[in-house]
């Protein structure tokens, strides 16, 4: 376990040094300076800028900086406002985006496994198939398509929800629903597929035997085992969330990372990229390492490599 | 009891014939056949599929049916909702160029710009025929799909064959990189790369095959190495065949379900890609249209003319659920799980 996980761990180190310095050196090709929209800088001006931000210094001397700084925690200072450090600007926005995070990934888990026990209860009759068709719906619609479509019919037609923006709880309707498609649908089809498997297992059958109601059936005996594959797809899942967020939080207006990130795409404020990139990834890379390692705890029969015999 | 009065003569000695018993009584069937026979089971598929060709063909020819040019511009007749010609008779089709104000009201736009030309989808907020925009976008998203997905199979089969086949310490180092690389998240190398190089169908799809590969390379890889050990492989290398030959001749075809599987799902995952690009304003550039580009343009009116929103939203859906469930439909006809 030890060395598996030590093992992990440097693999871990490994690919975010290689984002980190992917980004820093992508960051370093694109052509024209940050300031290159500023026209009304002066070459003097200009220079003390370039030396403020050590844009003069030779590429390998900036990149040593950066990654020092890097490993402080610091993340270089935003081109956009006045002297705000990245690292203060990804703090300041963590809050809406982890919020946005969790809601979506509960609501759709939650929605999800009941969408999934219920079809795989009731398998090949007309609720299967139409959970089976929101799944399919959830999967293959792109979540800028749906959110768009939600602002709009709930949003402005119906005005069930404010439209858009980030002020309390009614707020985070709609960009939850948004989000939390498409782990709504995978949950659901990862959930169906192992109740059906594990509803013909044999301890199912002894409980039916035993006169078990059919809510105790399904909720106390299958669910528990159909639900270990589906911390699987967890990371899939973490992805989509933030894949999901830059456009949501475009869409929705909510100040979050991913709204921060898009901002800082289209204005070339690299500092705040490279920052959210690697948020990004770090994030990624942890989720992953987190879900192997569940994977063993939640399932005494998979042992990881190197353990107990 | 009645069961006593069966007459003796009733009975017949039951015939056993030994030669007749292993007696193959249905035509037997190659791995292909068989796999056709199960997809054509499954009426979702089949249903996607011939929708997928129709969107094919309307990508294909789309553009051609109408007098206007992609980038044809028109300001006087600009943000004109769709009308087609008899359709428009029908009401409860929105086929009739009426819009709704924000108050409610609703009005011809097109008598009060008196315009006669029928737009069929519309135009945008330049005057462009929506019909014509449509289905060159779709021709281009299709396209970087089929593109970024050709090339994603090639690298990722050869990776995957060559690592698994040659094995030992080749494939422990082509391992290693394979391993960190899926821990990149595709989507920030993607949008880095179009942030280093302009946005355009080349640099899209090579941004999506960077790392698109990888998934194919690790599954061809697991299938080489369990197919490798095989006896028939042992066969032909005891006979004395290539290497080359005994990839080309007998791992290829065994791989096939696999590929193909596997290629179907990075469709849909490309166009995607190529729309989520769009919407984040990294995109194709104007005047080329791509769906994501044109539900970006869309969404920017989405208030106050919708249809320029909902009419490329809804073509892009159903490409990605028809994608999705052909792909689905292909898995379970081609799992090579389900026939060890």
């Amino acid at each position: 376990m030890a060395k598996y996980l030590t093992q992990r761990f440097v693999y871990m180190v490994i690919t975010l040094f290689l984002i980190a310095s992917l980004t820093f050196f992508l960051m370093k090709i694109i052509p024209g300076t940050p300031f290159s929209n500023a026209s009304k800088l002066s070459e003097a001006q200009l220079s003390i800028m370039i030396d403020k931000y050590g844009l003069d210094e030779p590429v390998p001397v900036q990149y040593a900086n950066y990654l020092l700084n890097l490993l402080k925690g610091d993340l270089g200072v935003s081109f956009q406002f006045n002297n705000v450090g990245v690292t203060d600007i990804i703090v300041n926005s963590l809050g809406p985006s982890a919020t946005l995070g969790a809601l979506a990934i509960l609501f759709g888990t939650f929605f999800g496994i009941i969408l999934g026990v219920i079809s795989a209860l009731k398998q090949n009759t007309w609720v299967d198939y139409s959970s089976t068709f929101i799944a399919v719906l959830g999967k293959s619609i792109p979540s800028f398509v749906f959110a768009g479509l939600l602002q709009y019919y709930v949003g402005v037609k119906l005005g069930w929800f404010p439209v858009a923006f980030w002020r309390g709880p009614e707020y985070m309707v709609l960009p939850t629903i948004a989000l939390a498609m498409f782990p709504l649908a995978t949950a659901s089809r990862f959930v169906r597929t192992e109740m059906i498997e594990v509803m013909e297992s044999d301890y199912i059958t002894l409980a039916k035997a035993k006169g078990a109601s059919w809510f105790e059936i399904a909720f106390k005996h299958a669910l528990r085992n159909a639900l270990i594959p589906v911390v699987t797809v967890l990371g899939p899942l973490v992805v989509s969330l933030m894949t999901g967020s830059l456009v949501i939080e475009k869409i929705f207006g909510i100040p979050g990372i991913g709204e921060q990130f898009v901002k800082s795409i289209t204005i070339n404020d690299y500092p705040v990229i490279m920052g959210t990139t690697l948020l990004f990834a770090a994030l990624f890379v942890v989720v992953i390492l987190i879900v192997d390692l569940l994977y063993g705890v939640i399932d005494p029969r998979i042992r990881l490599a190197g353990g107990k015999k | 009891m009645s069961q006593e009065k069966i007459a003796k003569e009733m009975f017949l000695p039951a015939e056993v014939d030994a030669t007749k018993s292993e007696e193959i009584s249905k035509p037997s069937l190659n791995y292909w056949q068989d796999a056709w026979l199960r997809v054509k089971k499954n009426k979702g598929a089949i249903v996607s599929m011939v929708i997928l060709v129709l969107l094919t063909i309307m990508a294909l020819v789309g553009p051609l049916l109408t007098n206007y040019g992609i980038d044809q511009q028109n300001i006087k007749h600009n943000n004109l909702p769709p009308r087609i010609p008899v359709l428009e008779k029908v009401s409860w089709l929105p086929f009739d160029g009426e819009l709704t104000r924000k108050n409610g009201d609703v009005y011809n736009a097109y008598e009060m710009k008196n315009v006669d030309n029928y737009y069929w989808l519309g135009t945008d907020s330049l005057g462009r025929d929506i019909f014509t925009r449509l289905w060159k976008g779709t021709q281009v998203s299709l396209y970087i799909a089929f593109l970024a997905a050709a090339i994603d199979m090639v690298i990722g089969v050869l990776y995957g064959a060559i690592s698994g086949f040659v094995g030992g310490r080749t494939d422990n180092f082509m391992q290693r990189i394979t391993e960190i690389l899926v821990g990149i998240p595709n989507l920030i190398v993607v949008i880095l790369m179009i942030i280093v190089m302009d946005p355009g169908i080349l640099s899209i799809t090579i941004a999506l095959t960077i790392t698109g590969w990888v998934g194919m390379a690790r599954v061809i890889r697991a299938q080489v190495l369990k197919l490798k050990n095989q006896e028939y492989v042992l066969a032909a290398r005891t006979l004395g065949l290539s290497n080359g030959k005994i990839i080309s001749k007998h791992l290829v075809p065994n791989l096939a379900g696999v590929i193909i599987i596997n290629t179907m799902f990075t469709i849909p995952n490309a166009i995607f890609f190529e729309a989520f690009l769009s919407f984040i304003g990294l995109g194709l550039q104007p005047p080329l249209a791509s769906l994501g580009t044109l539900i970006d343009d869309g969404f920017k009116v989405l208030q106050l003319y919708p249809y320029q929103m909902i009419i490329p939203a809804i073509v892009i859906s159903l490409i990605m659920i028809c994608f999705n469930m052909v792909a689905d439909g292909l898995r379970d006809a081609l799992d090579p799980k389900m026939r060890d």
